[in-house]
């Protein structure tokens, strides 16, 4: 009876409809968590996975060998390479393509280059204005390598241990 | 007397309320549904097929985005079937790890499943609770694996990587000073370890913050209770699993009836339902939270007390380390022709089923030997789930289809596969 009796009261009175008002009130007072992106960004890990780059020896000579290692383990089948011989005798690239609108982001890629050549860098910010520029060219892949070395070294040797 | 026909009207694909592209074609007489017809295949990538063309192990990537809020307990299937095709058992390490990330992304999805089912059904600020703590879980995702929702980190044989010794940590800038960032990064000093134990203390109490706001809520419950009913027989007979059978009443749960991994040593209960609506489905899937960050917890105590591999040894199977493989030429040998050829698995078939947070996802597996699979069968749990929308819509309201999608938390990378 008692209890028939309170639960009318405090069903006239609402009563958990305010408790639950009285949780987001709380919320309205506390700290909040909002990161006010692009001035300050969550934090990342050395692990991420974004946009592709190619990485140089610090003798300036490109580390990519050409094994095609990465087309053959891509399962988005992104990226094309043709091989030609250089001057030098050595075997290098003579078109390193990788279409990030197939990249499905997997970072097989990286796991499979025996040289370090191809990574996946921290950077998640970019876009296309035009069709065709998508395709990651060789030489944008270097651009992007030489300009964040020293940030993409300092990742994969902060994560060189589990690997 | 002019008969009076019932209307069709159409809901979705583009249906805010449809999650994602969902078409019904309802048979309404007045607001009342006669007949609900669901047309599915909109995003049909034909992922059972694409599988086909390629090597094992690069299918992984693919079980992400089936049911692309649940990843890591899709690939978690795959690679179980893959392993028991060949015999192998991945270390123990692997194994918790494995189980702790699979709890992990079961809180994943059932945050979002409780922010979408609420919004739909006129809650707003759950939503906003749930991603927060969505935030924390795929800083723990993207800490491992270095994605935040498309791991691609269970491996045939073990995962990926070990689990971080730190976490990364925010910087100050001109909306945080360096004693409000400290404060940010209080729970990231240590390992991931620590970083997921702050989370599993902190969870059960927002978990009550949920149940505040919805367990007694009178909208809520209107809503919910006795909405979307299925008896016990019906949903075996429709092929339920998961948290929908369990709403019915039936005790069911492949981590206990099968156990998988190391699923018989944890402790844990399995939440069932009376009534078998959308209110005991709602109440069924709160539990599942804390009994997953049980889970956790007992997932977190043993990985710190043990070491060990996390990944078989057996180059055939798995990558040999960076180092080994650039200092020795069998291991580089065994790396080019894992990442080039794959490898292969017996004449043979297999199924493996695993519970995922919306019932069983089972691969079937048959290989003719090849080192790419003769064919593979996905069996998805939200397929069969919205296979039943007819029956349980029939004689509810238009704004109780909200409510039943809902509750069935239908995802259509897993329907369409």
């Amino acid at each position: 009876m008692m209890k028939k009796i309170a639960h009318l009261i405090k069903s006239f009175m609402l009563w958990e409809l305010l408790k639950g008002l009285a949780v987001t009130l709380r919320y309205l007072f506390s700290r909040k968590l909002t990161v006010q992106y692009p001035e300050e960004r969550a934090p990342m890990s050395p692990r991420f996975r974004g946009l592709h780059a190619q990485r140089r020896y610090a003798n300036g000579e490109e580390r990519c060998i050409a094994c095609k290692l990465c087309e053959a383990v891509c399962p988005a089948l992104a990226i094309t390479i043709d091989v030609a011989e250089r001057a030098d005798g050595s075997r290098r690239t003579t078109r390193y393509d990788i279409d990030l609108f197939k990249c499905i982001y997997c970072g097989f890629c990286e796991e499979a280059c025996p040289v370090d050549a191809i990574v996946e860098t921290h950077i998640y910010e970019y876009h296309f204005e035009e069709k065709g520029t998508q395709i990651m060219t060789k030489d944008k892949l270097l651009a992007i390598g030489d300009k964040y070395e020293t940030e993409i070294a300092a990742n994969k040797a902060a994560d060189a241990k589990y690997r | 007397m002019p008969e009076i026909r019932n209307y069709t009207l159409n809901f979705g694909p583009a249906h805010p309320a449809a999650h994602g592209v969902l078409r019904l074609v309802l048979e309404m007489d007045g607001e009342v549904i006669q007949r609900a017809d669901p047309h599915v295949g909109l995003l049909h990538r034909a992922t059972e097929k694409l599988a086909e063309s390629k090597p094992y192990n690069q299918s992984i990537g693919y079980m992400d985005r089936l049911d692309y809020v649940s990843m890591m307990c899709n690939e978690h299937s795959y690679v179980l079937a893959m392993e028991k095709l060949l015999g192998v058992e991945c270390p123990e390490r692997a194994q918790y790890i494995r189980v702790m990330f699979a709890e992990i992304t079961r809180i994943l999805n059932h945050l979002l499943w409780i922010g979408a089912h609420a919004l739909d059904v006129g809650a707003m600020t759950m939503f906003l609770y749930a991603f927060r703590e969505r935030e924390d879980l795929m800083d723990a995702y993207e800490a491992v694996s270095g994605a935040r929702l498309h791991a691609t980190y269970f491996r045939p044989g073990g995962v990926a990587r070990d689990l971080p010794d730190t976490m990364p940590q925010y910087e100050t800038s001109k909306w945080h000073n360096k004693r409000e960032v400290s404060r940010l990064n209080e729970n990231r000093q240590g390992s991931l370890l620590d970083f997921l134990e702050d989370f599993t203390n902190r969870f059960p109490k927002y978990i009550d913050e949920y149940e505040t706001l919805l367990s007694d809520n009178r909208i809520w419950k209107q809503r919910t209770v006795d909405i979307g009913i299925v008896t016990p027989e019906r949903a075996m007979a429709l092929g339920f699993t998961g948290p929908m059978l369990r709403g019915s009443g039936v005790e069911w749960d492949l981590r206990k009836k099968q156990p998988y991994e190391v699923y018989d040593r944890m402790d844990f209960d399995i939440p069932v339902g009376t009534n078998g609506d959308c209110y005991d489905r709602y109440l069924i899937r709160i539990e599942e939270f804390r009994q997953s960050n049980r889970i956790i917890k007992q997932c977190i105590k043993w990985l710190r007390e043990n070491d060990g591999p996390v990944i078989l040894q057996d180059h055939k199977v798995s990558p040999p380390s960076r180092e080994g493989m650039k200092a020795d030429m069998e291991s580089l040998i065994h790396h080019f022709k894992l990442f080039t050829e794959g490898f292969c698995l017996p004449k043979g078939e297999a199924y493996a089923a695993t519970e995922h947070p919306k019932g069983e996802f089972g691969i079937y597996l048959v290989s003719d030997g090849a080192n790419k699979p003769y064919r593979m069968k996905i069996r998805p749990p939200s397929f069969v789930h919205i296979s039943a929308m007819d029956e349980m819509t029939r004689g509810h309201m238009l704004a109780d289809v909200v409510a039943i999608i809902g509750t069935q938390d239908i995802v259509f990378g897993d329907v369409d596969r």
